[in-house]
């Protein structure tokens, strides 16, 4: 049974098999049924709502082998669609019931139907009624376009229910599962059937997650695929069967890229379709599917390239026939999915020597620089450059293309030469660097540094302690410039010279002086930027507030559009989780062992109660106690950091809606488009995190006052888990 | 039908491969423990050009790098074509084994297997000329790799029995 769990995709031949020794000994099937149902409820009480969906099919697909008697399906199939009917209940609870039940008759509408036909029909309808009243408020948040053209991009149960209408009206005759019980018939027909017990859905609690809902992704149509077999359209259950399989391959074998992409290529029934058309569509549906792809991104670059290994003649064209439809629609592309895109593209490139028709795209080259076609040839080629160099850029696009080549990624130093001698700290940068260069302490490099003129201040009555950003551009223009060699340099110049750096930016100001500091000697080079941000949060010498005030300051609000800043912006917001995490782990380790040192003490050893004494239950008490207060001020500065973010959204958005709406301009530029689009990658990233904090949000800055277009942003957040 | 569902949990791109450091300090029992437990990947067949850069830019697809430390020539102080990547957590490591290994990185099919644990000294090569072993006997012509293998490159030194 395990293996019907592991290879959904081979789910007939299992049921086949169980079809064939129930007819041998109905005990068997009695057993196996039983177990099956037991296993449907675990899983559903621990949330795993994939596993149970499968279970479902699998029990539904006995029920073609004769295992199960057809009656006692629709008795469940009534049980789940009746979960609509509950009250205060989130939406997506009820949403997965009607699913597992339209998802379901693929495989068993036809049987069903023959035996119970009014009941099913009343079925359809209450399901009907409920897919016509449910909101759709979420929608806008998961497409991958927001235009309908040339496919629209459906909610995932508007589009299964419209295939299951139109196989219902075929006569529920489906063609395309392969059903070898259908060759034992004559044996599995004498079978003795089983009644399902009845089963009730585990009422809904708090702690249940149900799955977040999808938009069925589409980017191929049988005009696509013009030779060969013909692609089954978007509202046939073939589209939805061939998907169903294709996801589970991926699901089974995503660990071994060989193996998937064997299987996949291998999937029966291939010559009937347009195989590789599917697959394309199906791994990239997967790539850009919001909020978050089932797997990791560098899985699907990979299994992409083995495919095109495997099947060099042909799978490459429609790779590159599919990267093209998706630049021709950019326009209209969710941000979020340009990002991944964009970084599936290079990285692809990469392994193929960079080869592409350039040419092609060359319209984007007469287009404003902020527009998506150009902005996003700029950021492959910046991304691109990253995995190589830039000469290597430089030589594989055209000589039109040269506005779009990213800058040379030089360090700017301040203080280079005579010609800025003038400079405020010019001289006392030029005996920091020499000072550096001879290994003198930090006690001496603070001392030179205490020659530096505060701008700040007006006159020397302070002890000089305070926020002096003249000193931390001198100390650090100069520290990073002798460092700038390689990464590795840099880092060392961080750790070695922690001390001062952390007694430079003790304050907010500090903090956010010297990432403007980091930025103007490293503006060309983002990644360095990138990785020296990241150093400075885990060495604590700038926390990851100042990080984010930053990335909105007004200084930086011409990189605003970049995709290094939100690759900055989303790591520091991993980083934060991540240190919540960690602390909220040691503290559940550390009372699982106290509650094991109790358990120890009530079992009445007598021996252990001497050795156990109050000093080590005080002690990992007091550990409990010093932890707790560490999530505390974790998860605080935790929720501080979502503030400060949505925050400067809100004003950055309120601001340009405002002025455009005092102007009688359009406020939908792509600025705009990008911005809003930003927020709502911070929820779709970040969405069980934020989930925590909704009362806050709700309280403090999603109130009815602000602006609707900022405000739905937030709804469709939340019509995430309603 | 064991054998498929052995299939199934596998995770084959993530083995512990036959390789063994033959300078590790402990036994094989330790040594094997380690690469188990490790987050430091060996990448190698990299050109020598490759920067430190570029390696980040490749290994951070599949999570946040700790640090790379660069292989280097022992005599010349160059890079001489290998590289640790050491990842905070095994998870991120495991997917580099999994989704990087065999993949390319300027041009080259590069190599990841697990390391024991960045030692000093271990950036260096162990080959006779100061880069790294297999680039002593190899007969072909590699531009990225220095040329020709040094064996090919000094014939007196088949003649030599030491």
């Amino acid at each position: 049974m395990s293996k019907a769990r592991l290879l959904p995709e081979k789910l007939t031949v299992y049921t086949t098999l169980v079809g064939l020794l129930n007819a041998r000994n109905y005990n068997f099937g009695g057993e196996f049924v039983e177990a099956m149902i037991r296993q449907l409820k675990e899983t559903l009480k621990a949330n795993l709502y994939t596993e149970a969906l499968y279970l479902v099919r699998f029990l539904s697909d006995l029920v073609n082998c004769h295992v199960i008697a057809a009656p006692s399906m629709v008795a469940m199939f009534e049980n789940f669609v009746s979960v609509t009917q509950e009250e205060d209940v989130p939406q997506v609870r009820s949403d997965w019931f009607v699913y597992v039940v339209l998802s379901s008759l693929p495989w068993v509408g036809k049987e069903l139907y023959e035996k119970k036909d009014v009941e099913m029909d009343r079925l359809l309808n209450q399901i009907d009624g409920y897919l016509k009243r449910r909101l759709k408020t979420h929608v806008p948040m998961l497409q991958v376009w927001t235009a309908e053209k040339p496919h629209p991009q459906e909610e995932y149960l508007d589009c299964l229910w419209a295939q299951i209408q139109k196989l219902k009206k075929d006569r529920w005759q489906e063609r395309h599962i392969l059903r070898p019980y259908i060759a034992f018939d004559s044996v599995l027909c004498e079978a003795l059937q089983h009644n399902l017990p009845p089963f009730t859905p585990p009422a809904h609690t708090p702690d249940c997650q149900y799955p977040v809902p999808r938009v069925v992704f589409r980017v191929f149509d049988y005009t696509d695929a013009p030779e060969g077999p013909v692609m089954p359209g978007s509202h046939s259950v073939e589209r939805f069967v061939i998907e169903e399989n294709l996801h589970n391959i991926i699901k089974s074998h995503w660990k071994e890229r060989k193996t998937c992409a064997a299987q996949l290529l291998s999937y029966p029934g291939k010559n009937k379709i347009p195989l590789n058309y599917h697959i394309v569509e199906v791994i990239f549906g997967e790539l850009f599917q919001l909020p978050c792809p089932p797997h990791i991104d560098v899985m699907y670059t990979t299994l992409l390239i083995e495919l095109c290994k495997l099947q060099p003649g042909s799978l490459p064209q429609v790779l590159a026939q599919a990267t093209e439809m998706m630049y021709m629609r950019l326009d209209t592309m969710n941000t979020t999915c340009i990002d991944r895109l964009l970084n599936w593209f290079s990285h692809h490139l990469s392994n193929f020597q960079f080869r592409w028709s350039w040419d092609d795209w060359a319209d984007c080259l007469a287009m404003d620089a902020d527009k998506p076609k150009p902005k996003f040839v700029k950021e492959v080629l910046e991304k691109c450059m990253r995995l190589s160099y830039h000469q290597r850029i430089v030589d594989i696009v055209p000589p039109t293309f040269s506005a779009l080549i990213p800058a040379e990624p030089i360090f700017f130093y301040k203080y280079q030469d005579e010609a800025n001698s003038k400079c405020a700290g010019y001289a006392v940068a030029i005996t920091v660097g020499n000072a550096i260069k001879n290994r003198a302490s930090n006690e001496e490099i603070l001392t030179v540094l205490k020659d530096v003129p505060n701008p700040n201040q007006e006159d020397d009555d302070d002890e000089g302690e305070g926020f002096n950003p003249l000193k931390i551009e001198v100390f650090l223009q100069t520290l990073l410039h002798l460092a700038a060699k390689s990464f590795s340099h840099s880092f060392s110049a961080l750790a070695k010279f922690h001390e001062i750096l952390k007694a430079l930016t003790d304050c907010d100001e500090g903090k956010l002086h010297i990432l403007r500091v980091v930025y103007e000697v490293w503006r060309n080079h983002p990644q360095m930027i990138s990785v020296l941000v990241d150093k400075l949060i885990r060495t604590q010498i700038v926390d990851c507030a100042a990080v984010a005030n930053w990335l909105f300051s007004p200084n930086m609000a011409h990189e605003f559009t970049r995709f290094y800043v939100w690759e900055i912006l989303h790591s520091t917001i991993r980083k934060m989780n991540k240190h919540v995490q960690k602390i909220q782990k040691e503290l559940e380790e550390a009372k699982e062992k106290l509650e094991k040192q109790q358990h120890k003490k009530d079992s009445g050893d007598e021996e252990d109660m001497e050795r156990n004494s109050e000093d080590e239950d005080g002690q990992l008490e007091e550990q409990i106690e010093r932890l707790q207060e560490k999530v505390e001020s974790a998860q605080s500065e935790q929720k501080n950091l979502f503030l400060v973010i949505f925050q400067r959204f809100i004003m950055m958005l309120t601001e340009h809606l405002v002025r455009c709406e005092t102007g009688s301009v359009d406020f939908n530029t792509p600025w705009y488009k990008n911005c809003i689009e930003r927020l709502q990658q911070i929820f779709l990233m970040h969405h069980v995190t934020i989930q925590q904090y909704v009362g806050t949000l709700e309280n403090l800055l999603f109130t009815a006052e602000l602006d609707h277009h900022i405000l739905a942003v937030y709804q469709q957040f939340c019509a995430l888990q309603l | 039908m064991s054998i498929k569902l052995n299939a199934l949990f596998s995770d084959s791109y993530v083995d512990v491969s036959q390789y063994r450091d033959q300078h590790f300090k402990g036994n094989r029992y330790e040594q094997e423990k380690l690469l188990k437990q490790s987050n430091t990947l060996y990448v190698g067949n990299l050109s020598f050009y490759t920067t430190e850069e570029q390696v980040y830019e490749l290994f951070s697809k599949s999570g946040d790098v700790k640090r790379i430390i660069i292989g280097l020539d022992k005599v010349k102080k160059t890079a001489c074509g290998f590289c640790f990547v050491e990842y905070y957590t095994r998870a991120d490591a495991e997917n580099a084994m999994r989704f990087v290994n065999g993949t390319r990185l300027d041009d080259r099919i590069i190599r990841t297997d697990w390391d024991a644990g960045f030692k000093e000294g271990r950036q260096y090569g162990r080959g006779k000329s100061g880069g790294q072993v297999r680039d002593e006997y190899r007969q072909d012509y590699d531009p990225a790799r220095g040329g020709y293998g040094k064996v090919v490159a000094r014939p007196q030194s088949i003649r030599t029995t030491t």
